[in-house]
């Protein structure tokens, strides 16, 4: 009987303690870069945007990006405008935004520095559309910072954003994403 | 009993860390002080149709265009509706020096006349803190026709050929699909053809757009001249659609106006659109990116 009661105590007490030591360790940055590439017959396409929010939970594996759409900067002028006007409609929609978590999150360990491929898992969010995305990634563990860092492929047409059949040949369906962050303690 | 408190509990820590993944991790460094945001794309191009447009060219953008009109519609089905010509036609270059500095060279068939242009935005309107309701832009010009000397009466001063615009275009994208613009114009020519005419008239010219898809508009052109000095003078009108392909802009038009520059246009307008006295026309830009972005 006595042993019986102390078992459920013991648990929540061991629980508990678990949670307070490794106490909610967020990681976060708001100038990660995003790159994005579009090779097609004719033309090679690149933007680049280095005002991305990104935040890390290491206690759950959570990992969070926005970016605004009006921050990707092109080569040329005119891609800029039709990306933002024609393609990813920058004023109905701002912001991407990606929601996922790192499924073998708990083979890093956060406390000292290394070099971990993760698996991330989750949620893009582009021209209003919601799509599940899994890719690997690195995250690299440094003396007080993480860089963390993902290169992956979507598909234009998954999004909702059409490629006119005149421009098929500048702009291709297959848009590889590569994301670069160097994560600081969030201190609040 | 015990047993089922001791699951409960890892149910409830497991629920929690569960919901740590779902939290809006993003809201916590998020700032929500609004920027200021300019407003961009008001027109599809630099001219609604024949006027300059609140719109400017991003630094570094060289815009060809080449303008043409075709012969009057009522010619009817002998000449093609106009299509066998005479046709009008005016080739242009415009660069983009800043975002709110563009500069322009054009030259017409018509009287052989060349143009140059300076336009300057004062404003450009944007949302957000220090908002501005509108876009304001200056331009001015400069005409010189250099074909053959017609007027035996008089000696062919360099001066006599040489005529000036300018205009304060005040516009305003009132939704992502209209835009419309006021353009009020002094043109002064050094040399007019009767003594009793004003060397200086003057215009008030309003244009529009209306995206019809993301790629299309439709657009119209107008203006009222006040003092014109021919009674055979009607105001210029014309109406389009604009259509966008990669690094074209097509803007297929009618309209009663021969001439291609500002000059032309609000003085030498003869035909009427009552009669259907009017070409079909179109504008061809083509945007090359000259200077390199970082």
């Amino acid at each position: 009987m006595a042993h019986q009661t102390i078992r459920p105590v013991l648990m929540a007490a061991l629980l508990s303690a678990s949670c307070l030591t490794a106490t909610a360790q967020r990681y976060f940055t708001k100038s990660g870069h995003i790159d994005f590439s579009s090779k097609a017959a004719l033309e090679n396409i690149r933007a680049v945007n280095k005002s991305v929010t990104c935040v890390l939970d290491t206690k759950t594996g959570a990992v969070q990006f926005s970016v605004l759409m009006k921050g990707f900067s092109f080569e040329k002028a005119l891609m800029q405008e039709h990306f933002n006007e024609n393609y990813v409609e920058s004023d109905k929609f701002p912001k991407a935004e990606f929601r996922g978590t790192i499924t073998n999150n708990g083979e890093i360990d956060y406390s000292k520095p290394g070099s971990y491929t993760v698996n991330v898992k989750g949620l893009l969010t582009i021209h209003g559309v919601t799509k599940p995305v899994e890719t690997s990634g690195t995250i690299q563990v440094g003396d007080g910072a993480i860089q963390a860092s993902a290169s992956f492929q979507v598909l234009v047409s998954d999004y909702r954003i059409s490629i006119p059949a005149v421009v098929r040949d500048n702009v291709s369906n297959t848009i590889r994403i590569q994301v670069s962050t160097r994560l600081e303690p969030l201190s609040k | 009993m015990t047993i089922r408190t001791s699951l409960l509990l890892v149910l409830a820590f497991s629920t929690a860390s569960a919901r740590a993944q779902d939290e809006d991790l993003l809201r916590s460094v998020q700032d929500s002080t609004p920027r200021k945001e300019y407003v961009t794309s008001a027109f599809k191009s630099s001219r609604v149709i024949m006027t300059h447009s609140i719109e400017m060219l991003r630094p570094g953008v060289l815009d060809f265009r080449i303008l043409h009109r075709f012969g009057p519609v009522n010619g009817g089905a002998r000449e093609l509706f106009g299509l066998d010509g005479p046709a009008s036609v005016r080739l242009g270059l415009d660069y983009g020096i800043s975002k709110d500095f563009t500069v322009g060279l054009g030259r017409s068939t018509y009287l052989k006349e060349l143009d140059a242009f300076l336009k300057y935005r004062l404003i450009q309107q944007a949302t957000g803190p220090r908002a501005a309701p509108l876009s304001v832009v200056l331009a001015g010009g400069m005409t010189v026709k250099t074909g053959r000397w017609t007027d035996p009466s008089r000696k062919d001063y360099f001066s006599s050929r040489v005529g000036y615009y300018g205009q304060l275009i005040a516009g305003r994208k009132f939704s992502e699909r209209f835009t419309l613009q006021i353009v009020p114009t002094i043109v002064h020519q050094n040399l007019v053809i009767n003594n009793a005419d004003d060397n200086d008239i003057f215009a008030l010219g309003a244009g529009a757009r209306l995206k019809v898809s993301k790629r299309v508009a439709l657009t119209a052109d107008y203006h009222h001249v006040f003092n014109p000095n021919s009674p055979f003078f009607h105001d210029p009108l014309s109406l389009g659609i604009d259509i966008e392909t990669g690094g074209h802009v097509f803007q297929l038009h009618f309209t009663n106006a021969v001439g291609m520059n500002e000059r032309v246009y609000l003085n030498e307008t003869y035909n009427d659109w009552g009669k259907g006295d009017v070409q079909f026309g179109f504008n061809i830009s083509r945007a090359f990116q000259l200077k390199k972005r970082k």
